[in-house]
């Protein structure tokens, strides 16, 4: 990502260039991600996020902090994938998802989206369609230093052409 | 030939390694190369059924060909969001 020496700490310095998909060791800024969605959209009227936090427990342990690893040319084509799956469920819907990866301590934004469209409900959908994905598919881990020991977290098989689980993301989105 | 293999999180840390270059045979499908790692690292064995697999960044499956130069990356069960 470009960014400007002198002012390390602002993210997306250059908002302008900010693109719809990212995989960043930067801070996130949702509002940013919003101001790219917007512009990338002709028609809206409104705009669902979503924020992925690090939480202090799981499964019972005290979590320290995470650490975010990405195949990061592919998470990024992923995402990519991701957006032309909503743009054919959702034709009016446009969507941005930014992840960070590095060490994230308790409380910080692992990940961001943002679904606009011209109405709420296909916005909302959307953007819950999406992070279901990006947990399905998307080639990003975390390791949990939790007090005690560390793990990496392993949740699901990645493949991207399996329409059971597409399927599964649709559902829960659109119940 | 050779391939440069990726390994990703606890693949990773049971191999040792993040990136290998090995030297495959003619006519190697992913899981080739994916059985000759096993052999060198019995640990990864595990995830024989649970991997999914990247060739040049591109999702790919165990049964394609690989050729020379290719980059091929083994990644075990994602945990993004």
């Amino acid at each position: 990502m470009m960014m400007s020496k002198s002012d390390e700490s602002a993210p997306y310095t250059e908002p302008v260039d900010a693109p719809l998909v990212l995989i960043t060791r930067e801070p996130l800024s949702l509002d940013e991600l919003i101001s790219q969605v917007s512009a990338s959209i002709g028609n809206y009227g409104a705009i669902a996020s979503f924020s992925g936090i690090v939480r202090n427990v799981n499964l019972g342990r005290t979590v320290l902090f995470l650490e975010y690893e990405a195949y990061e040319s592919l998470a990024e084509q992923t995402f990519q994938r991701i957006r032309n799956e909503v743009h054919t469920a959702w034709p009016k819907v446009e969507i941005g998802i930014h992840h960070r990866i590095g060490r994230l301590e308790l409380g910080e934004t692992s990940v961001v989206i943002a679904a606009a469209s011209p109405h709420r409900a296909d916005a909302f959908t959307a953007c819950r369609y999406t992070i279901e994905r990006v947990k399905q598919i998307a080639p990003i881990w975390k390791r949990e230093h939790f007090e005690g020991g560390h793990i990496w977290l392993e949740n699901a098989t990645a493949d991207p052409d399996d329409e059971e689980a597409r399927s599964s993301a649709y559902r829960i989105a659109c119940t | 030939m050779h391939v440069t293999i990726l390994l990703f999180a606890r693949l990773h840390d049971l191999a040792g390694a993040e990136k290998l270059v090995r030297d495959i045979p003619q006519n190697a499908t992913v899981k080739t190369v994916w059985q000759q790692l096993v052999t060198e690292h019995p640990a990864i064995a595990e995830y024989e059924t649970s991997v999914s697999v990247a060739v040049n960044a591109n999702y790919s499956r165990m049964h394609a060909e690989v050729h020379d130069g290719d980059e091929v990356a083994f990644l075990p069960p994602v945990s993004g969001g």
